[in-house]
């Protein structure tokens, strides 16, 4: 028997409603990645993380969970996990993810933050009102509960005086570029992918990436907001050769993502199609690079490049024992231009107390995002 | 018997837009699920008034990845994802009642 939608989309609903996220994290969880970056509260232009990559490794354990529960018995009893759900959250034990995991998504978004700073970005953070924005209702039609829900982070960034968004993955960047000005009027935030943005600063490699990368496009960036160039660009400016899979750019292949929670044994199917592709075409490189008689490790092997936690998460689930060579595209970057991460952060620690005091004040000035195109 | 509801489309939630479907294939070519009947046929029952047909279809509207592999391609410019939200939408409030 499939997942009964009613329960499950009303358990997701619900939790937006009454707990601001469709799996709700505690605010220590979800602001865990900024300790020790001293990024500032607030301000004009602020990173936005919508609580994605922090829910990745929730999202991913429920799945796993929905996934044993598909044609099982306990399928009829889940419309009474919805109604325990409202007054107990259930869906935090059934989301209860490893620290090692939650540890690896809240890296990816400390190296976007590093990586933006290299370009000389200066940028506050909402902490505790950095919230989700409802982008898997709104997919999954539950606009009633968006709506609201809508409207209560819009308040958040008014109060915060926000102008800018800096995002860090697709959907978050769909729903606040593209949704948002539906569903609120009056929303005139301006709305750019940090992918976009270091794309227009350049990145400075301080070491050149080795090897071929393979680009998994992200159906949201590629054919809802037209991000697909500027991944390409920012590898190929660290040293990566650019390898493109048959299905790739505004062609690219879905992940299965969208239906995990819904549909999980399909969403697996669909991903591990995706999966063959890109190995497919991670064997042309390894063949191309041993040809042009490169001998590194990492050249022969080659990488996938993923710019979406959950294209990455979904991909990584499928490609089993090859899933070390799938990597978020801020880690390649981040290893090129950042390379070891305390020791950079400590030698700008040193480097802002050495400035001047006026040339200090220029660098914090958080006004230097530049407008979009 | 098929019944038609006329007031289908109009009780639709937002701007159902199929009209320039000439059935051409290109999208069920395309789809990674293999979605058959979305959105030849299905988009044709809602335009139609077959309501009873697009409930029978909940698993196949839930199904679709609004990945825009289709749409990418449809030479008719069909808004195939807006249109599969909004019969979501329809769903979720007459079907699932989840639309308080
Ligand atoms: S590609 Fe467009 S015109 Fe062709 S069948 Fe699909 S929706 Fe209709
Ligand atoms: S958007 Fe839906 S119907 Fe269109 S190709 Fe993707 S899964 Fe198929």
């Amino acid at each position: 028997m499939p997942l009964q939608k009613k329960a499950v989309l009303g358990i997701l609903s619900d939790n937006l409603r009454r707990r601001g996220s469709v799996l709700p994290l505690s605010r220590r969880l979800h602001t865990r990645w900024a300790r020790g970056l001293g990024i500032p509260l607030g301000g004009e232009t602020v990173i936005y993380t919508g609580q994605m990559y922090q829910l990745i490794p929730a999202i991913s354990k429920m799945a796993r969970r929905m996934a044993s529960l598909e044609d099982s018995w306990l399928t009829r009893v889940m419309g009474a996990g919805r109604v325990v759900n409202k007054v107990l959250n259930i869906s935090w034990f059934l989301s209860r993810a490893r620290r090692r995991e939650r540890a690896v998504y809240d890296s990816m978004l400390r190296d976007i933050a590093l990586l933006l700073r290299a370009s000389g970005v200066e940028f506050g953070y909402l902490y505790g009102d950095d919230m989700y924005t409802g982008a898997l209702v709104h997919d999954q039609g539950v606009d009633s509960a968006l709506a609201a829900h809508a409207r209560r982070v819009v308040a958040a960034l008014q109060a915060h005086g926000v102008k800018r968004l800096i995002t860090v993955d697709p959907h978050t960047t769909h729903m606040l570029r593209s949704v948002y000005p539906q569903l609120i009027e009056g929303f005139e935030i301006e709305v750019r992918s940090y992918l976009e943005i270091l794309d227009e600063r350049g990145l400075v490699p301080r070491e050149m990436h080795d090897g071929p990368v393979v680009v998994h496009d992200s159906c949201v960036y590629a054919r809802y907001e037209s991000v697909v160039d500027s991944p390409r660009r920012l590898l190929t400016s660290i040293g990566a050769a650019v390898v493109e899979p048959e299905l790739s750019g505004v062609w690219t292949h879905c992940c299965g993502g969208p239906i995990e929670s819904l549909f999980p044994r399909r969403a697996h199917e669909i991903a591990a199609r995706r999966v063959e592709q890109l190995a497919e075409s991670l064997s042309t490189a390894h063949v191309e690079a041993a040809g042009r008689g490169e001998q590194g490790e990492r050249s022969q092997r080659g990488t996938v490049a993923v710019m979406c936690p959950i294209c990455l998460v979904n991909l990584t689930g499928a490609a089993e024992a090859s899933a070390g060579r799938y990597r978020d595209i801020s880690r390649l970057l981040a290893d090129s231009v950042i390379g070891d991460r305390a020791r950079w952060l400590a030698r700008r620690e040193r480097g802002q107390k050495a400035l001047p005091a006026a040339q200090a004040d220029v660098e914090a000035d958080p006004g230097v995002l530049p407008s979009a195109p | 018997m098929i019944r038609v509801d006329e007031e289908f489309l109009g009780s639709l939630d937002g701007p159902f837009d199929a009209a320039a479907c000439m059935s051409c294939g290109v999208c069920t070519a395309l789809c990674p699920m293999e979605i058959g009947s979305l959105p030849r046929e299905l988009f044709r029952h809602a335009i139609l008034g077959l309501a009873e047909r697009i409930r029978q279809q909940e698993d196949t509207i839930f199904s679709c990845l609004l990945c825009r592999s289709c749409e990418a391609s449809c030479p008719a410019e069909v808004p195939i994802t807006e249109n599969v939200r909004i019969l979501r939408r329809h769903l979720v409030k007459h079907q699932l009642g989840l639309g308080e």
